[in-house]
C-alpha cells in the first residue's frame, strides 16, 4: 500500500508520463480476493453470452417477446442504473451550487460512481440495440426524430456524461501531476455543474416519459400523466440511498485511504443525506397519494397487482421514509443504513414495475429474463466495480489531494 | 446612389420575409394538395379466404402462412407474417377480420423514433426505414396496436410491419392485398373518399354494419378504416383505444424540455451567487 501512495506523489518532473501510465496499468494488491474469484468467471461468462448475442441475434440469449420488447436490460441495466446515479446530481447540487461544505468530502467518489454508472449502464443500451451500428444517428447526420423522447433521453446520457467526466477531470489531473490543466479543469466546475443538473433534471424524468405512450400497456396502478415526475423525484432518494450505501461499504474495503479528519466526518454526512431522503420521500409518497386518489386506484386494490402496489407504496417508501426521519432524532446510523437498503429494493420495485412487471402484465406468454440476461447484468455490473477500484486505488478520490494542490491555492 | 442604408434595409428585410414566408405558404399550400392514402376493409364481404396473406408473404419475401383462421384461435402478426385474418364467432354469426399496421395520421411509432426510421410518409403510409434504424424497438413500446414486430433471431434483424406497399404506390400501383382480394373487401384510395364510401355502404344496408367506422376517429384517425358488421370489441380488438392521437401523450412533456432549460440554468446560478458569500467566510475549498 506504501508503494501506491509513493505513486500517487508522482508530479511533471518524475519519469515520463507514459512509463508512469504503463506502471499504473498494471493491476495492485492481492489477486485472489473472494470478490475476485466470483466476479472474473461472472465477467468471462458474460463476455461469451454478448459474443453469442451478436452473432445469433437479440433472441439467442433473451426471453424477450414481441409484446414485452424491453426487458432487464432496459428496465434494470438502464431505467434503475440512471435512478441510482442520481446521487451525482444531487449531491453537486448541495457541495457547489448551495455550498454546503459539509459534503465536500464525498463528491468526488459520488460522481465517479455516477459517471461510470452512465457508462455502463447506459452503455447496456448498446447490448439491447438490434442495430447497434446505427447508434451515431440520433446524434450525427439528418436522422433527428425530435419528437421522440428517447431522443432527448439519447442526447442527454452523451452530453451528461461528458460533464461528469469535466466535474471529475481535477482528479485526473492530480493523478498525472498536470498542474496547469488541473486549474483549467477545476474553472470549469460550476458550468458543467449547472449543466449536469439540468440535464439530470430533464433526463431523470425523461426515462418516465418514454413509458406515456404505452398507456394501454401497463397496469393502471403504475401508470399516470406524472410518471415523469414521479421518476424525477425518486431519483433523489435512490441516489442518495445508493450513496449512503455505497459509502458504507467504501468506508471499509478502502478505509486506509481516508484521512482521520473526513472518516469522523462521515456520520455526520449520513445524518445529513438521511434527511434529504426523508423529505425527498415524503414529497413522493404524498404525490403517490394523489395519483392514487385521483386515478381511482382503489377498485384494483384487493387484486394481486393491488397487493404488491402496496408492498411498494407502503413497505418500500411509507416504511423507509419514517425510518430515516426516526433516524432524524435518536441519531442512529444503523437505522439509516437499513431504510437506504430498503429504499434501494423499493426503488428497484418500482422501476421494475413500470417496466417489466407491470408492462403487458396481461399478456399470454410473461416475459420472464433468461438465467443469461441476469449473467450479462451481473457481469456489466462487476465490470463497473473493477474500474471503480482501479480508478480509486490511483486517483485522489478518497484520499485528499496531493499537497501541491492545496499548497498552491 | 439613390438608396440609402436605411431603406436598403428596408427593401432587404421586405425581400427577405417574403422569400422565407412565401416559400413557407407556399410549401403548406403542396402538401395540402396530396391527401393520405388509406384502405378501406369490409369484413362484411370478407371471406377469409388468405388470399391478402398469400400475396403479401410472396411480395415481402415472407414464408407462406401454415394455419387458417379459425374460431377460438387468435392468429398474431409477427416478424414472418404482416398481416392475419381471425374469425370470431359474434351475435351475427361467424365475421372475419384481418389485422396489420393501421397507418395512424399521428402515428405514435414515428413520434417515438429517435432517427426518423419510422416515418409518416406525406402520401400516408408509414414506412420503416432501414437505413436509419438502431433497432431500439421503442416503436414496438408505443405502437398502441402492436404492430413493429422484430427480427429477435438474425444478427441483422429487421422490423417487420405492413408498409400499405409503398413502393407500389409508388409507381402508381395500388397494394397487393387490395388488388387480389377476390372478394373485393379491400379498397385503397384517398382517406376522405374511404370514409364517404364507408358512410355510404352504411346508409344503404343499415342492418348490416355497426354505424362506427373503425379509425376514423380511433387514435387521432387512421389511414386503415374497418366496417364491420358488430361493434370491434366483439372481433379481438383493444377497446381502450383513445380517440386522440398518442403522441399527444408525451407532448406535455417534451413541450417542458426548452423550458426548463432556459429556466434552470439561471436559477441554479443565482442560488449559487446567493450562496457564495458564506464560502469565503467560511474559507471552504472550491474546486
Amino acid at each position: 500500500m506504501n508503494e501506491v501512495i509513493a505513486h500517487n506523489v508522482r508530479d511533471n518532473d518524475g519519469k515520463s508520463i507514459w512509463k508512469f501510465l504503463l506502471s499504473e496499468l498494471k493491476p495492485k494488491g492481492k489477486m485472489l480476493t473472494p470478490f475476485n474469484v466470483i466476479s472474473i468467471p461472472i465477467m468471462i461468462l458474460g463476455l461469451v453470452l454478448i459474443v453469442i448475442r451478436f452473432w445469433k441475434g437479440l433472441g439467442s440469449i433473451t426471453n424477450l417477446t414481441q409484446d414485452v420488447p424491453w426487458g432487464l436490460w432496459i428496465g434494470f441495466d438502464v431505467v434503475t442504473g440512471v435512478a441510482f446515479a442520481g446521487g451525482a446530481y444531487v449531491l453537486t447540487f448541495m457541495v457547489y451550487i448551495l455550498n454546503m461544505h459539509k459534503y465536500h468530502s464525498i463528491v468526488r467518489v459520488t460522481v465517479l460512481n455516477g459517471f461510470l454508472a452512465y457508462l455502463f449502464y447506459a452503455g447496456a443500451l448498446l447490448l439491447d440495440l438490434g442495430r447497434p451500428w446505427n447508434v451515431v444517428n440520433p446524434i450525427i447526420g439528418n436522422n433527428f426524430g425530435t419528437s421522440s423522447v428517447l431522443f432527448l433521453v439519447a442526447w442527454h446520457f452523451l452530453l451528461y456524461m461528458i460533464a461528469q467526466l469535466i466535474e471529475f477531470s481535477p482528479a485526473v489531473a492530480e493523478w498525472l501531476g498536470a498542474r496547469r490543466a488541473r486549474k483549467i479543469l477545476s474553472g470549469m466546475t460550476i458550468a458543467t455543474v449547472i449543466f449536469g443538473i439540468t440535464l439530470s433534471t430533464l433526463h431523470q424524468s425523461g426515462l418516465g416519459a418514454l413509458y406515456l405512450m404505452a398507456k394501454d400497456k401497463i397496469h393502471p396502478l403504475w401508470y399516470s400523466d406524472f410518471i415523469p415526475i414521479l421518476f424525477f423525484i425518486s431519483s433523489i432518494f435512490a441516489g442518495l440511498s445508493m450513496v449512503i450505501f455505497e459509502g458504507s461499504i467504501t468506508q471499509k474495503v478502502f478505509s486506509w485511504q481516508i484521512s482521520e479528519k473526513n472518516e469522523h466526518a462521515h456520520d455526520e454526512i449520513l445524518h445529513g443525506l438521511s434527511k434529504v431522503c426523508a423529505v425527498a420521500m415524503f414529497a413522493y409518497f404524498f404525490l403517490q397519494v394523489i395519483v392514487f386518489i385521483h386515478g381511482k386506484r382503489w377498485e384494483y386494490m384487493g387484486t394481486p397487482m393491488g397487493n404488491w402496489y402496496l408492498i411498494e407504496v407502503v413497505g418500500f417508501v411509507l416504511l423507509p421514509m419514517l425510518l430515516f426521519f426516526a433516524s432524524y432524532r435518536n441519531r442512529n446510523l444503523r437505522l439509516i443504513k437499513i431504510a437506504a437498503i430498503i429504499t434501494i429494493i423499493g426503488v428497484i420495485m418500482n422501476r421494475l414495475d413500470v417496466t417489466v412487471i407491470g408492462f403487458r402484465w396481461n399478456a399470454e406468454t410473461r416475459y420472464i429474463p433468461t438465467w443469461m440476461e441476469f449473467v450479462v447484468t451481473l457481469a456489466v455490473m462487476f465490470t463497473e466495480i473493477w474500474i471503480f477500484r482501479w480508478v480509486i486505488n490511483r486517483m485522489p478520490v478518497l484520499r485528499d489531494s496531493p499537497a501541491w494542490v492545496i499548497d498552491g491555492k | 446612389m439613390g438608396i440609402d442604408r436605411r431603406s436598403f434595409l428596408k427593401v432587404l428585410g421586405v425581400a427577405g420575409i417574403t422569400v422565407t414566408v412565401g416559400k413557407s405558404l407556399a410549401s403548406t399550400h403542396n402538401e395540402k394538395d396530396i391527401e393520405f392514402f388509406g384502405m378501406l376493409y369490409d369484413s362484411w364481404r370478407c371471406g377469409g379466404c388468405q388470399s391478402c396473406e398469400i400475396a403479401c408473404a410472396e411480395a415481402h419475401g415472407l414464408p407462406k402462412p401454415k394455419d387458417e383462421p379459425k374460431v377460438g384461435l387468435v392468429r398474431k402478426t409477427d416478424e414472418t407474417r404482416r398481416v392475419v385474418v381471425n374469425s370470431y364467432s359474434t351475435s351475427k354469426g361467424e365475421v372475419f377480420i384481418r389485422k396489420q399496421c393501421m397507418h395512424c395520421n399521428q402515428p405514435a411509432c414515428a413520434a417515438a423514433c429517435l432517427t426518423q426510421a419510422m416515418h409518416k410518409t406525406k402520401e400516408g403510409p408509414v414506412i420503416w426505414r432501414e437505413e436509419k434504424c438502431m433497432g431500439c424497438r421503442y416503436c414496438m413500446i408505443s405502437c398502441p396496436f402492436d404492430i413493429p414486430k422484430f427480427e429477435y433471431h438474425s444478427a441483422n434483424p429487421k422490423i417487420q410491419k405492413c408498409d400499405m406497399c409503398y413502393d407500389k404506390i409508388m409507381k402508381g400501383g395500388i397494394p397487393i392485398c387490395a388488388e387480389i382480394c377476390p372478394a373485393d373487401a379491400i379498397k385503397f384510395g384517398t382517406r376522405r373518399e374511404l370514409i364517404s364510401e364507408a358512410r355510404k355502404r352504411i346508409h344503404d344496408n343499415p342492418n348490416v354494419y355497426s354505424e362506427v367506422i373503425y379509425g376514423e376517429n380511433e387514435a387521432g384517425g387512421t389511414g386503415f378504416l374497418y366496417l364491420t358488421p358488430t361493434p370491434i370489441s366483439e372481433l379481438g380488438f383493444n377497446a381502450s383505444i383513445q380517440k386522440s392521437s398518442y403522441p399527444e401523450l408525451s407532448k406535455g412533456f417534451l413541450f417542458s424540455v426548452p423550458t426548463v432549460f432556459v429556466l434552470l440554468p439561471p436559477i441554479l446560478l443565482g442560488i449559487y451567487e446567493a450562496t457564495k458569500s458564506n464560502q469565503t467566510k467560511e474559507g471552504g475549498d472550491n474546486e
